[in-house]
C-alpha cells in the first residue's frame, strides 16, 4: 500500500483511487475495498458503487465544482481534490469552502502534484491528508507543517485571525 | 509608522528560515527549477537578464531612517551600490547572487522589512497615496487600513496560487495619487450620507496587455466588513479566473468575460457567507493600527515664515523647486516635499548608497525619521517645517537630489527596461534620458506645466504607460526596438487610458515627436489648461496630423 500523510503522520493508504475515465466494469475487482470515485462516475453510478464496494469517497479535479456534491457531504467519509499541477490554486478555495463554509468533517485529501512546500497552506485551507507525489518521501515532508507557528488571517486550524488574539 | 510586535517578528523570522531551507534544497538539486520558481518569486526573487533581481516591499511606501540605512548597507554588500524604486512602492536590487538572498532577507528582517509576495501569482504589496495623513483633502488616513490589508494578505493560505498577480491600492484623498482605478482591487475611503466613513471597492482594473479601468463592486462597505469583502472577491477570482492563458488570467478578464453583474452576484454570494464571520474587524483592531499612524509631535508654527519668504525672494532656483516640489500640508507651518529622482542623466528611480544615507539623514533631521516612496519613483518627506525648507534644499543639492521637475514633463516614470529586465522588448532608460536632455530647461518646463510621461519597455506596462498623459511603449519589430506613443492617459480621479497615436517610431525620433506634440499643445491650449485637458478637448487628431504629416 502506498504511503500518505494523514493528520501529520505517515500512514499506509487503504483507499484505491479510480482514474477519471473509469467505469463500473472495474467494481467487481475492487469488491470490499474503499474506493475514491471520480466525480462523474460518482454522480452516475453511486448506487452501483455502494452495492459492490465497502466504502466510497469522491475526487474532484481542480476545475470541478463542489455544488454537485454539496447535498451529499454527510454520506462521504472522504473527498479528494486533485492538483493537476501544484501551482493550480483552485483546490485551496474548494477545500476552504468544504471545511469552513459547508462544515465538512470527513477527510479532505490532496492528490496529484502534491509537494512539501505547499503542505502548510494546504492544511490551513482544510486538507488533512496528503498523497505526496510518488517521487517524494512523505517522512521528509512532515517538517513543513511547522514552517510557521502562527497566522495572520483566520484558517481552518485557527478560527480567529491574529488581530483577535494579540496580547 | 507600523512597528512589529513579537508575533510579526516571529513569523518573519520563520519565513526567512523557510526560504533558506527551500533555497538550500534547490541548490542541492532536490527542488526542480519549476518547483523553486513560485517559492523564490513569492520571496521577491527574479532571475533576470544579467543577474537575479530582488524586489523588496515598502508597505504603502513608508520607510524609516533605520530602514534606509539598512537598504544602503544592502546596496553595497549585495549589489553594486545602488537600488531602484519601482512604480509600486517597492525597491529592487539588480545584482544579488541567489545563494546570498536568504542572508540578505535576514538582514532585512532585522529592520522589519521583507520581500514577501512582491512577485508571483499572489496578493502583492498594498499601495497608497504618498501624502496619506498629511494631505489637505483627506477623508481619512488610509495607512491603518493598508496595514490591516497587509496582514490579512501576508501568508494568506488560500491565495498563494492565484491565476495571476493581484494588486491592491487604497486611497483616502480626493486627488488620488495611488493610481487606484488601475489596480486589481482599488479601494476608496468615502463618507456616506449618514456621515459614516467606509469603503467603495472597485475590481478588475489593471494595466499590462489589456488595460482596464476598475468597476465598482461595492458602493459602500463598512469598516468592519472590509476583509470579508476582499476575501469574497479573491475567492471568486481564485476559483474562476482563467488559468489556460497567462495573458487572460488577470481578474479584469474574468470581470469582462463573466459580465459585471454576474461577477458581482458571485462575489455577493460569497460575501453573504463570510460577512459577519471571523474576518470582521473590531474597533479595537482599527484603533490599534491607527495608533501607529498618529500625527507626529508637530509644533505650533506660522505659515510662510519670514526666513522662507526671504529665501524664495533671493534664490530663484530654490523658488522654482519650491513651486514644483512642495505640497500643501494639513498643519500650518509644515510642508510635504517631494525629492525628485528624475534628475537628467540619472536613470529614473535609481538611488545610490550615498543617496539612501542622505535620505536617512534628511528624514531624521527634517521629517520625524520617516520618508515615503511614491508610485512615480520619487521620495517624500511628509512633515517638514517650512522654515527649514531652504536648508533642506541646500542639502539636497549635495546629493544630486535637487531636481525641481516634479509633475513636469521631465518627471518621467520609467521601468528598468531592456537594460536590466528579461521581459523587456526595448530599452526605456535611454529614451527617458533623451527626452530629459531635450527639455532640460526650467522655464520651458514651467511653461509646459503639469504633464505625466510614462515609459514601459514592454506591454507588461511596469512604467504605467497607459495612464501617462503621454505614454511610450517599447515594442519589438523584427528584432529592432521601436516605440509606440499614446496620449490622454491619467491615473488620477479622472482615470483614463491613453489613445495610441499611430505607427511606432525609432528610438532617435522620440524626442522630436514629443516636441511636436508639445507644440500642438502650446498652440491650442487656453489659459491654464493642462496638457491632458487640451488633449481631451481637441482630441488626438491634431497631434496625429502634426507628427505623421511632417514625417512624410
Amino acid at each position: 500500500m502506498a504511503k500518505l500523510i494523514r493528520n501529520r503522520a505517515v500512514e499506509s493508504d487503504d483507499w484505491v483511487i479510480l482514474q477519471a475515465a473509469s467505469g463500473i466494469d472495474v467494481f467487481p475487482a475492487l469488491r470490499g475495498r474503499k474506493v475514491i470515485l471520480p466525480l462523474s462516475l460518482f454522480l452516475l453510478e453511486e448506487e452501483e458503487a455502494r452495492l459492490q464496494l465497502s466504502e466510497i469517497g469522491v475526487w474532484l479535479d481542480s476545475h470541478e465544482n463542489i455544488k454537485h456534491i454539496a447535498g451529499r457531504l454527510n454520506d462521504l467519509p472522504l473527498i479528494a481534490l486533485n492538483f493537476p499541477v501544484f501551482s493550480d490554486g483552485r483546490p485551496y478555495s474548494t477545500a476552504k469552502k468544504l471545511r469552513a463554509d459547508l462544515k465538512f468533517g470527513g477527510e479532505i485529501r490532496a492528490i496529484g502534484d502534491v509537494l512539501r512546500d505547499q503542505l502548510c497552506y494546504l492544511e490551513r485551507c482544510g486538507f488533512n491528508s496528503f498523497a505526496i507525489r510518488a517521487d517524494q518521501e512523505p517522512e521528509e515532508c512532515l517538517s513543513a507543517f511547522s514552517d510557521f507557528s502562527d497566522t495572520y488571517t483566520s484558517t481552518t486550524l485557527q478560527d480567529q485571525p491574529l488581530f483577535n488574539r494579540r496580547t | 509608522m507600523y512597528r512589529y510586535d513579537g508575533y510579526d517578528s516571529k513569523m518573519l523570522e520563520e519565513r526567512v528560515r523557510q526560504f533558506q531551507g527551500q533555497t538550500q534544497r534547490y541548490m542541492d538539486g532536490k527542488l526542480s527549477d519549476a518547483e523553486y520558481l513560485p517559492l523564490r518569486l513569492q520571496n521577491g526573487l527574479y532571475v533576470q537578464r544579467l543577474a537575479p533581481m530582488l524586489r523588496i516591499a515598502i508597505p504603502y511606501g513608508m520607510l524609516s531612517s533605520t530602514q534606509l540605512r539598512k537598504l544602503a548597507f544592502i546596496s553595497t554588500h549585495f549589489d553594486k551600490g545602488y537600488g531602484h524604486f519601482t512604480t509600486r512602492q517597492n525597491i529592487q536590487f539588480n545584482w544579488p547572487a541567489i545563494e546570498d538572498v536568504p542572508e540578505l532577507l535576514a538582514h532585512l528582517a532585522e529592520v522589519e522589512m521583507h520581500a514577501i509576495q512582491t512577485s508571483g501569482n499572489c496578493i502583492r504589496n498594498t499601495t497608497t497615496d504618498q501624502f496619506a495623513g498629511v494631505a489637505i483633502d483627506e477623508i481619512e488616513d488610509s495607512r491603518a487600513y493598508c496595514e490591516i490589508i497587509r496582514q490579512w494578505s501576508t501568508f494568506h493560505p488560500e491565495f498563494a496560487f492565484l491565476p495571476r498577480k493581484f494588486k491592491i491600492a487604497v486611497c483616502g484623498t480626493l486627488e488620488d495619487q495611488a493610481a487606484t482605478q488601475v489596480h486589481d482591487i482599488g479601494i476608496y475611503l468615502i463618507k456616506n450620507d449618514e456621515g459614516d466613513v467606509g469603503f467603495r471597492i472597485l475590481a478588475g482594473g489593471g494595466l499590462g496587455r489589456t488595460p482596464v479601468i476598475g468597476q465598482e463592486i461595492f458602493d459602500f462597505v463598512s469598516k468592519k466588513d472590509l476583509l470579508s469583502a476582499l476575501e469574497s472577491i479573491l475567492r471568486v477570482y481564485n476559483r474562476e479566473g482563467r488559468r489556460d492563458n497567462k495573458y487572460k488570467a488577470r481578474i479584469k478578464i474574468l470581470v469582462r468575460e463573466a459580465g459585471l453583474e454576474e461577477f458581482k452576484s458571485k462575489v455577493f454570494a460569497e460575501w453573504n457567507i463570510l460577512r459577519g464571520g471571523s474576518l470582521t474587524l473590531s474597533q479595537q483592531e482599527i484603533d490599534r493600527c491607527k495608533a501607529y499612524f498618529k500625527d507626529p509631535a508637530y509644533r505650533e508654527l506660522e505659515n510662510t515664515p519670514v526666513s522662507l519668504r526671504e529665501a524664495l525672494a533671493s534664490d530663484v532656483l530654490f523658488a522654482n523647486w519650491y513651486s514644483n516640489n512642495v505640497t500643501a500640508h494639513k498643519r500650518s507651518g509644515y510642508a510635504a516635499i517631494t525629492i525628485s529622482f528624475k534628475k537628467t542623466g540619472y536613470p529614473p528611480g535609481d538611488v545610490s548608497e550615498e543617496q539612501l544615507l542622505l535620505l536617512a539623514e534628511l528624514a531624521d533631521k527634517y521629517s520625524f525619521g520617516e520618508v515615503r516612496i511614491t508610485h512615480n519613483q520619487n521620495v517624500v518627506l511628509a512633515d517638514v517645517e517650512q522654515g527649514e525648507l531652504y536648508s533642506l534644499y541646500k542639502t539636497l543639492q549635495t546629493g544630486a537630489l535637487e531636481a525641481a521637475n516634479l509633475n513636469t514633463l521631465n518627471d518621467i516614470t520609467c521601468c528598468p527596461g531592456g537594460d536590466y529586465c528579461a521581459l523587456a522588448n526595448a530599452k526605456s532608460i535611454p529614451i527617458a534620458e533623451a527626452i530629459q536632455r531635450k527639455f532640460d530647461d526650467r522655464e520651458l518646463l514651467a511653461e509646459l506645466g503639469e504633464i505625466s510621461l510614462n515609459i514601459s519597455g514592454c506591454m507588461n506596462a511596469c512604467g504605467h504607460h497607459h495612464v501617462g498623459n503621454i505614454g511610450i511603449l517599447g515594442v519589438d519589430k523584427k528584432g529592432e526596438e521601436f516605440y509606440q506613443v499614446s496620449l490622454g492617459g491619467s491615473s488620477r480621479r479622472d482615470a483614463a487610458l491613453g489613445k495610441i497615436l499611430g505607427p511606432s517610431f525609432a528610438q532617435e525620433e522620440i524626442p522630436e515627436v514629443i516636441g511636436k506634440l508639445l507644440d500642438v499643445y502650446c498652440e491650442n491650449r487656453t489659459t491654464d489648461e493642462r496638457f491632458v485637458e487640451t488633449v481631451n478637448r481637441i482630441g488626438i487628431e491634431p497631434f496625429k496630423t502634426r507628427v505623421y504629416t511632417s514625417k512624410e
